[in-house]
């Protein structure tokens, strides 16, 4: 649609932060040369590589651990917990300090529009700093039990599509309890844990609690089977946490996982209806879809399923595809070329199989990963885009006629992460949201996220809980949860 | 039921009248009696508050600059319905005005001249002989502004005089009293009524109606729907949020909801509706958040005087400053902007 008004382009400038041509591992409070093969990091919006990274070796990752485990045993474990506050208090000012620059440097190591970093990733990763800063010296208090302890050393493995928001997720309680911790961000988005790392040097955390080790599977491997740590929590895709629950059985180490979801968005025919057009963009093209609780199947009921369409198509015509860094920008880039391909791939299936592609007309940038706002119509249960996570801007359309045919239909999936429930009946909502088999369920709204609720699945997305009091006890010693 | 409500209002139409004024089509068949337009009414979909201000409030993050800003500054400044609605208002002071309205900035010619001056309706006449042949209209506030509280047959008489005195808008308020007490047929045939008050002799096109929801005294998203609907449903070219007489006025989530509804109305019925915010819009930022609602909800369609124009009085000089600016490099300072 072209327009009479034409926004110029308004883009964030970059100069604010400043890229090394390489990095090493930061390990004991120090930057340090890793000993495998380094790896590049591009930009996905351009495929401009924007600096070479370490691979963390098995060697490296048991240095990690070693200055954790020192760290833990010598001061962060001793250490009184409102001290523990402090540091994490100043942590979370440090990165609201330097907030723009953390966004400016997350849309261009992952390719998510800058409206995004600046107004939800980077104040979200705060926000979870300050939540679990107070928790710290509290926890005698939480109803968790008598005295609950620290389990140690902690080794966490994050995805790609929120690098520093599932850093926060992974290090803030970790470090609220009185843990020390290694961590292993994605491949292809370490920048920001970088960052982050100086802002752990800046707040003068003391040497070894956090330890950053960047690297591919590989490294996340030696993390998570390294003998000397206590705990693992991994975020990521199903296929690798089932790969890691194995590596862990038998262990004594305890484990969160929080993998794949295939979230139902349930739109009722008394729902309010503009805004759960809203809802349902939210919910799938938020972040380019590459969201686990992304509301990627569309329940609506069968007799406004047209109507709805038509103002689902309508909406999504006017969302902005482009450069990540303009402030305009709605859906930025996909985050990989593999990402991209595993897209594409699963849409020409949905096709196959017999469902309507709907895709609005858009300019796509020449360089760059890039997939266009997608919805599928006339998708039946059976086809792979109804059940297998896509996790990239594509929705798939399916329709109920009755209340218990879409509890039936939305449960019916491997996955257990999320749901939203449209309508403005009060009692519906209560009722539906309690025979989902959903960890997170959202009332006339998706994809609304606060360091004060617990996240986590059923099922196949995974198990145990981050955020919220709930979220505490996957660090802690005999906690037990009332 | 029908005849219950029309005991309190003598000046109620007879219910044979009522098939001269259907609504349009698909919807001729709503008004046929008050508990069908009630279901009508009560079967719009609802407005979740919380997702229509995490609506605007996503939209108020655009980021318009450079020319994208200079175009919004000048479209707004062709929006604006410069109003004077004082108590203390005098033939000089409209006079002034419509000079403004002529030449918003006496340094420069290239600025547009806005789209309307809104007055009071006994100095239409004034505004009209001032404005000449400027090609800005008059539009006068009329059926006992800002309350509405007069009966019909004095409402009318008030629209008519503002007709007869030049006016060619006509800005109406709807009867809240009788909305909020569920008589929604009785709003609805008020408004036909002004619709048909603002006839003008002589084969020229009648007055356009504004219909004035004073969304303020509705308080909730629901009942501005189901009042703009009403508005649309009975005749009027505009819909329009405020007084300006009533905080909270033209707020971004109450014009987003009467976006959607002339969006809904045209895809329906075919016919376009206008809409005008009024009230409480007082800075650059404001307008082009509105312009940026426009854009984003109903299109460019609506980015023309003729369907959307601001109801503001000191917006004027803050979109002057600003395009000032623009121009110039350099903010300049209330005294490079007329005092009116």
């Amino acid at each position: 649609m072209t327009s009479l008004f034409e926004y110029a382009p308004a883009p964030e400038s970059r100069s604010i932060v400043d890229i090394a041509p390489s990095y090493g591992l930061f390990i004991d409070g120090e930057f340090v040369d890793g000993t495998g093969e380094s790896f590049k990091s591009v930009n996905p919006a351009t495929e401009e590589v924007l600096t070479e990274v370490s691979a963390g070796s098995g060697a490296d990752v048991d240095r990690a651990v070693a200055a954790a485990r020192r760290a833990f045993t010598r001061v962060w474990g001793p250490m009184r917990p409102a001290d523990r506050g402090k540091y994490l208090f100043r942590i979370a000012r440090l990165l609201q300090e330097r907030a723009r620059e953390f966004a400016v440097l997350e849309s261009l190591d992952n390719g998510k529009p800058i409206r995004e970093s600046r107004d939800v990733d980077v104040p979200l990763a705060a926000a979870h700093f300050f939540y679990h800063a107070g928790w710290a010296d509290k926890l005698d208090h939480a109803g968790l039990g008598p005295g609950p302890r620290p389990l140690g050393v902690a080794g966490q493995v994050i995805p790609w599509n929120f690098p520093l928001l599932m850093l926060a997720w992974k290090v803030a309680p970790a470090l609220a309890t009185g843990n020390t911790v290694v961590l292993k961000p994605a491949e292809t988005t370490p920048l920001t844990a970088l960052l982050f790392a100086e802002v752990c040097q800046q707040a003068d955390l003391p040497p070894g609690v956090v330890n950053i080790v960047t690297g591919a599977g590989d490294t996340g491997r030696a993390v998570v089977e390294h003998g000397d740590v206590d705990k693992v929590a991994f975020t990521g895709s199903t296929e690798v946490g089932k790969s890691i629950a194995r590596a862990v059985a038998g262990t004594r180490k305890s484990l969160t996982l929080e993998l794949g979801g295939k979230a139902a968005n349930i739109v009722f025919d008394d729902a309010p209806i503009d805004q759960a057009v809203e809802g349902i963009v939210q919910g799938i093209f938020f972040n380019q879809g590459h969201v686990c609780c992304a509301g990627s199947r569309l329940l609506v009921q069968e007799s406004v399923h047209d109507e709805a369409i038509a103002s689902l198509q309508r909406r999504i015509g006017t969302l902005r595809v482009g450069d990540p860094l303009d402030k305009n920008t709605d859906i930025g880039a996909i985050n990989s070329a593999e990402q991209l391909a595993r897209i594409r791939e699963l849409s020409d299936v949905g096709e196959a199989e017999g469902a309507q592609r709907w895709q609005p007309a858009c300019d796509l940038p020449d360089r760059g990963f890039w997939y266009p706002p997608t919805v599928f119509t006339d998708v039946s249960p059976a086809h792979r885009i109804a059940r297998e996570e896509v996790f990239g801007p594509v929705l798939s359309v399916l329709t109920f006629r009755t209340p218990d045919e879409a509890v039936a239909k939305a449960n019916n999936s491997t996955y257990g992460l999320s749901a939203g429930i449209w309508t403005e009946k009060g009692s519906r909502i209560l009722k539906i949201a309690n025979q989902l088999r959903a960890g997170v369920v959202w009332a006339n709204t998706f994809n609304k996220f606060d360091p004060t609720s617990p996240f986590g699945g059923y099922k196949q997305s995974g198990y145990g809980r981050e955020g919220g009091r709930h979220g505490l006890t996957g660090y802690l010693k005999g906690a037990t949860h009332s | 039921m029908i005849g219950m409500t029309h005991v309190l209002d003598p000046d109620a139409l007879p219910d044979d009248a009522r098939a001269l004024m259907a609504p349009l089509p698909p919807y001729d068949d709503v008004t046929r009696s008050d508990s069908a337009f009630r279901a009508f009414l009560h079967g719009l979909p609802g407005v979740d508050q919380v997702g229509a201000e995490a609506r605007v409030a996503m939209l108020g993050t655009r980021s318009i600059k450079t020319t994208a800003k200079a175009w919004a500054i000048d479209t707004a400044i062709s929006m604006v319905d410069l109003t004077t609605l004082e108590g203390a208002d005098t033939p000089g002071k409209v006079r002034s005005l419509a000079a403004k309205a002529r030449r918003p900035d006496p340094g420069d010619p290239t600025c547009p001249q806005v789209a309307a001056v809104c007055v009071y309706g006994d100095l239409a006449g004034v505004a009209r002989e001032a404005l000449g042949d400027s090609g800005i209209h008059v539009a006068a506030v009329a059926t006992a502004f800002p309350s509405g509280r007069a009966s019909r047959a004095v409402k009318i008489a008030d629209v008519k005089d503002a007709v007869a005195n030049g006016a060619d808008e006509i800005d109406m308020v709807i009867d809240r009293g009788a909305f909020l007490a569920g008589r929604y047929l009785d709003v609805y045939e008020e408004i036909v009524a002004v619709k048909e008050a603002c006839a003008r002799p002589g084969g020229r096109a009648p007055a356009h109606l504004k219909v004035i929801l004073e969304t303020g005294e509705l308080v909730t998203l629901d009942n501005v729907r189901r009042a703009s609907w009403i508005a649309m449903l009975a005749g009027g070219d505009f819909i329009k949020t405020s007084t300006g007489k009533v905080s909270p006025a033209a707020t971004l989530p109450v014009s987003l909801v009467m976006l959607e509804a002339v969006r809904d109305f045209r895809a329906a019925t075919g016919r376009q509706i206008g809409f005008k915010p009024a009230g409480g819009i007082r800075t650059t930022k404001d307008a082009i958040k509105h312009l940026v609602l426009i854009n984003e909800t109903v299109g460019p369609d609506w980015l023309d005087p003729d369907w959307f124009r601001f109801g503001a009085s000191s917006l004027l000089n803050d979109l002057l400053l600003q395009r000032q600016k623009l121009r110039t490099g350099h903010y300049s300072g209330p005294d490079y902007v007329t005092v009116d």
